[in-house]
């Protein structure tokens, strides 16, 4: 029947689609990292079972609708009554389960990989860099070397970089996807993780969270350099670099676009976002481009209200630590 | 209260306003017609008072369809959008808008109220009862769903539309990032309407567990009624949890509680939680019963019983389950830790093997059948293949360390998009064209609804196969605009491509609709598929109490085995009974009306104003408490008459099946 040859004509394009999209390069299955590394072999092993579920399914849904087809010559056929098959029902029931299991040990495997450094670097001395998401920017603080940039982040190659992640805004998702997966940065807490590259080379950086008006702006640029092109740029930002001011601090969270910038200190002096007392930094008033306005509220902890909370909210006191009231991996250091 | 006209009203962009004015223009046209035709009357004793399950079914089915229309229309805007690398279509602001109300009218006011239309039109015929269990409140359910569905759509012209996606999250969707009224409309339109779904779930649980013929047993009932059965179960589980997260939600917005904000202490992740702990269920609130719409135009057009009957009850029962248990794979990447990652990605690969269990057991009830290709039952049929790469796609994106990777990607978009559409879209598509004759008493047209079968389903893998790779290359979701050098051009315009030929084909589904219904045969059979269930052992378009007699089950396939051993299908006159009806009632719509009036009012924060509103609801519950109204009955010479109308026509279903 002409309808069942569409449904043929239909599955043969399937892998053709498939084919002409894998002209485009797939970062996802070019990994640049140890990191990376671990979820494309995690992705492929699973592409292999995947593959095989659609191409039983596929051939016996082809083969069925194929023979049992309504024809002018079986208009008298009367199917049997028929009500299941314990045998066929166990079969399908218990290979799926294999297939699961097959899955998970190495999915649990990876889970856990991931949190650590990667394998074989663990005695290199690893990099600690503070991610601040903020609308629509990223601020990288390199406290060890004391220096900060916005959008953009070098970093040395061969070498653990320690990402700590946090918001001054919204919840945000920090994704370099040539060197690893994402996480979400969000405000008044801390996430982390760690990333290598094993070359040279410029990689894409985005924010994969939706956050508002300007989100698909959010993109940063890592560069991984070698050693000695990474310590020469450390040196000369301490040397040329400006310093940045708290008034200028909060200036650069409000709601904008920048392009890169460099500082030879870093913000982490007077505030860690990832701190669960430290002030808010909202400002309602610069959001307004929407529709109709409705009322804002005055907050305790904002940072325009310099009078209230003026003890000081270092990221270091012993008071904080006795606070943190959300324990396990969100807590504030 | 100090009204900012000059904000009130959306203004300033050429689309909206191409939108605000065929809006006016179609109420007027509406307004005009009614009046012209004198069909004010008829409208509202015939529609809006009804309390009859068929009619309400219809008219969920229709607002569906129109959503339908709304959600797609925001999808090819989207499409339009993304063709090229750096179009200035739409602007930033208004992307983010457009899929906010694609995604929450496509889940909340498409597919939800389709099936639930389909279930109301269906369930009870199925188990041989003359209504559901509460006609009235069933009323209201509907009437509160398009409440609430009416005010959402009211946002882009009027206020500003929600624009922090349809999972709205925080502390983007409070008043910190997002200070106009718009995101109100989410927080109160779905409330509304929410409180309407969770009434639908207690009715249908009493009616299918009280209401059921004599003899049918719960291991008896059709799959939909099954299917229905659960959904209804998952209901009532989950949608309280959305009532309270939309109520905190409303408490920030609106009076500045600290539940989910940045600043006093408020936690974003809390909202993460509450709505993915409705939010998954809810997927499965709208799978559940489009695999029972599945189950039976398989069965009934394979000319066999459903495959392994009993261990696919057992699988939707494993399925509502497992639903409640896996909500943390939305959010893998927040950092929660290997161990709870372990345990939510173990539960959501678990969930393939109920799915599989259900699409084996399809495939083995067309296995020696006779499969007619009937547009219902291509539709199920492509829905196999297509259903099948949503969930291999999603077993990849359960694996917690691989979903690192895909999540917040277009090739979660594209894994969504294969599993609602096929699961859901081409569901009611094969529910329609089989039910189509139960509602209106001709069948759509054959001819029409393979071109729209082909056309759409030829559109939609164009549409969303492309995004998967778009997503293994890094494209993130919601992103209104991409460079040059990212090298998506050519997968976004592929997939905008199809998304007109998708679009086509629900052209010709329109126009289907309207060719049936002015020039399809009426003169047809109230059994036109030679189908297995109760439905159709009574007139088509069924007569509005249903069964003149209710139908003895003796078995699974009741109407099948009727047919078969040639018994109950004829009405003795000695049989025929005053029959009870409940009487229809304006108040649900009276209080839709209300609902829609305080709502109003809480969008745009006049506290007092809503206030008074909410006492007329109130008002409106109390009478409603008095109200001892027991319905009427219809006296034995109409039900005779319209008995004998359809049972001597031609070829009627005295015929038994060898
Ligand atoms: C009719 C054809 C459809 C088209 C062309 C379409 C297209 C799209 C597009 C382009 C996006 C946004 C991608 C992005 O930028 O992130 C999207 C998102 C979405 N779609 Fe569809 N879609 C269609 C049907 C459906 C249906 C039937 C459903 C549900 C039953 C649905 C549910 C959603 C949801 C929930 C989102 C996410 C919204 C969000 O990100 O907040 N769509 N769709
Ligand atoms: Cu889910």
């Amino acid at each position: 029947m002409k309808s069942t040859r569409f449904v043929v004509l239909i599955i043969a394009l399937i892998p053709m689609i498939f084919l002409t999209g894998c002209e485009t390069n797939m970062v996802v299955f070019e990994p640049q990292g140890p990191v990376a590394r671990t979820i494309t072999d995690l992705i492929n092993w699973s592409l292999a079972w995947m593959l095989l579920v659609v191409v039983v399914v596929f051939s016996l849904f082809g083969y069925i609708v194929w023979k049992y087809r309504e024809r002018p010559d079986n208009m008298d056929y009367e199917p049997p009554e028929e009500h299941g098959s314990t045998v066929l029902e166990i079969i399908w029931t218990a290979i799926p389960i294999l297939i699961v299991i097959a899955l998970t040990i190495p999915t649990v495997q990876a889970l856990y990989d991931l949190e650590e450094v990667p394998e074989g670097y663990e005695d290199k001395e690893p990099i600690t860099i503070h991610v601040t998401a903020a609308d629509w920017k990223w601020i990288f603080s390199y406290p060890e070397q004391g220096i900060e940039t916005v959008n953009y982040a070098n970093i040395p190659e061969d070498t653990p970089i320690h990402f700590k992640l946090t918001s001054a805004s919204t919840m945000q998702s920090f994704w370099i996807p040539a060197l690893g997966g994402q996480k979400y940065a969000m405000a008044k807490m801390e996430t982390e993780m760690y990333l290598v590259a094993d070359n040279p080379g410029s990689y894409v950086g985005k924010n994969s969270n939706f956050n508002g008006r300007g989100y698909a702006g959010m993109e940063f640029e890592v560069l991984a350099q070698t050693h000695e092109d990474f310590n020469q740029w450390i040196t000369d930002v301490k040397e040329t670099a400006p310093e940045l001011t708290e008034e200028e601090y909060e200036e650069l969270l409000k709601p904008t676009h920048l392009g890169r910038l460099t500082y030879a200190n870093t913000h982490l002096e007077w505030v860690d976002h990832a701190n669960m007392h430290s002030k808010t930094y909202t400002n309602p008033e610069l959001y307004r481009y929407h529709g109709y306005q409705g009322k804002t509220f005055e907050e305790e902890d904002n940072y325009r209200n310099k009078e209230t909370n003026l003890e000081h909210n270092g990221h270091h006191s012993d008071e904080d630590d006795e606070h943190e009231g959300h324990g396990g991996e969100h807590d504030g250091h | 209260m100090g009204i900012k006209w000059d904000e009130f009203f959306i203004t300033g962009d050429p689309l909206i306003l191409g939108a605000q004015i065929s809006i006016a223009l179609t109420m007027i046209g509406i307004v005009f017609g009614l009046t012209y035709l004198k069909k004010w009357n008829w409208l509202w004793t015939e529609w809006i008072t009804t309390v009859d399950h068929k009619r309400i079914g219809i008219m969920y089915i229709i607002s569906a369809v129109l959503m339908f229309f709304r959600g797609g229309v925001d999808g090819l805007l989207m499409k339009a959008q993304t063709s090229r690398p750096e179009m200035e279509f739409l602007s930033s602001q208004h992307y983010n808008e457009i899929f906010t109300t694609h995604g929450v009218i496509m889940i909340l006011f498409m597919a939800m109220p389709f099936l639930i239309g389909l279930m109301n039109v269906v369930v009870p015929l199925q188990i041989g009862a003359r209504d559901v269990a509460f006609p009235q409140l069933n009323a209201l359910s509907f009437w509160l769903f398009f409440s609430g569905a009416m005010l959402f759509n009211i946002s882009f012209v009027i206020g500003g539309s929600p624009d922090a996606g349809w999972t709205s999250y925080f502390p983007l969707a409070g008043k910190e990032f997002s200070p106009s009224i718009a995101n109100n409309y989410y927080a109160i339109a779905l409330q509304i309407a929410g409180i309407g779904t969770l009434m639908t779930g207690i009715n249908f649980i009493v009616t299918i567990l009280k209401m059921r013929t004599k003899g049918m047993t719960l291991m008896r009932m059709p799959m939909f009624t099954w299917t229905t059965l659960i959904t209804s179960v998952i209901i009532i589980a989950a949608f309280p949890i959305f009532t309270v997260a939309l109520a905190l939600m409303t408490f920030d917005r609106l009076f500045g509680t600290h539940f989910f904000t940045v600043s006093g202490g408020g936690m974003d992740m809390l909202w993460a939680n509450l709505f993915w702990l409705w939010g998954h269920p809810e997927v499965y609130i709208v799978a559940l019963p489009a695999f029972g719409i599945f189950s039976e135009v398989i069965a009934t057009f394979s000319r066999k019983s459903l495959f392994g009957y009993k261990s696919m009850v057992y699988a939707i029962v494993g399925i509502a389950l497992l639903s409640m248990l896996v909500w943390v794979h939305h959010f893998y990447t927040m950092g929660s830790g290997p161990a709870v990652n372990s345990f939510f990605s173990i539960t959501t690969m678990l969930i393939a093997v109920p799915t599989g269990i259900k699409m084996f057991n399809w495939l083995f009830t067309m296995r020696k059948g006779r499969i007619k290709m009937t547009t219902a039952m291509l539709w199920s049929l492509a829905f196999v293949p297509c259903f099948t790469i949503g969930g291999v796609t999603g077993v990849m994106l359960a694996m917690g360390a691989a979903d690192y990777q895909y999540h917040n990607t277009l090739f979660l978009v594209a894994h969504f998009h294969y599993v609602l559409i096929p699961g859901v879209v081409f569901a009611v598509f094969a529910g329609l064209y089989y039910w189509w004759p139960k509602m209106f008493g001709h069948l759509l047209n054959e001819k029409l609804g393979k071109w729209h079968f082909w056309l759409f389903v030829i559109g939609f893998n164009v549409t969303f196969m492309p995004m998967f790779f778009l997503g293994l290359s890094g494209a993130a979701r919601r992103t209104y605009t991409f460079s040059a050098e990212s090298g998506f051009a050519p997968l976004f315009l592929l997939s905008a491509m199809g998304s007109i030929v998708l679009a086509a084909g629900f052209a010709v589904f329109c126009y289907n609709i309207y060719w049936s219904l002015r020039y399809a045969d009426r003169n047809i059979s109230s059994d036109p598929w030679d189908a297995r269930t109760l439905e159709w052992a009574t007139a088509t378009p069924v007569q509005h109490y249903n069964f003149a007699k209710l139908p003895e089950v003796k078995s699974l396939d009741a109407f099948w085995f009727m047919k078969k051993n040639n018994e109950g299908l004829t009405l003795k006159d000695s049989e025929i009974e005053e029959i009870h009806m409940p009487s229809n009632s304006g108040q649900p719509f009276i209080m839709c009306v209300l609902f829609g009036i305080s709502g109003f009012f809480l969008v745009f924060e006049w506290s007092i104003a809503a206030a008074v509103a909410a006492l007329g609801i109130f008002a409106g519950l109390i009478y409603r408490s008095f109200d001892y109204n027991d319905g009427y009955h219809i006296p034995v010479d109409e039900v005779r008459e319209t008995e004998l109308s359809w049972r001597n026509k031609k070829g009627e279903a005295h015929k038994h099946v060898s």
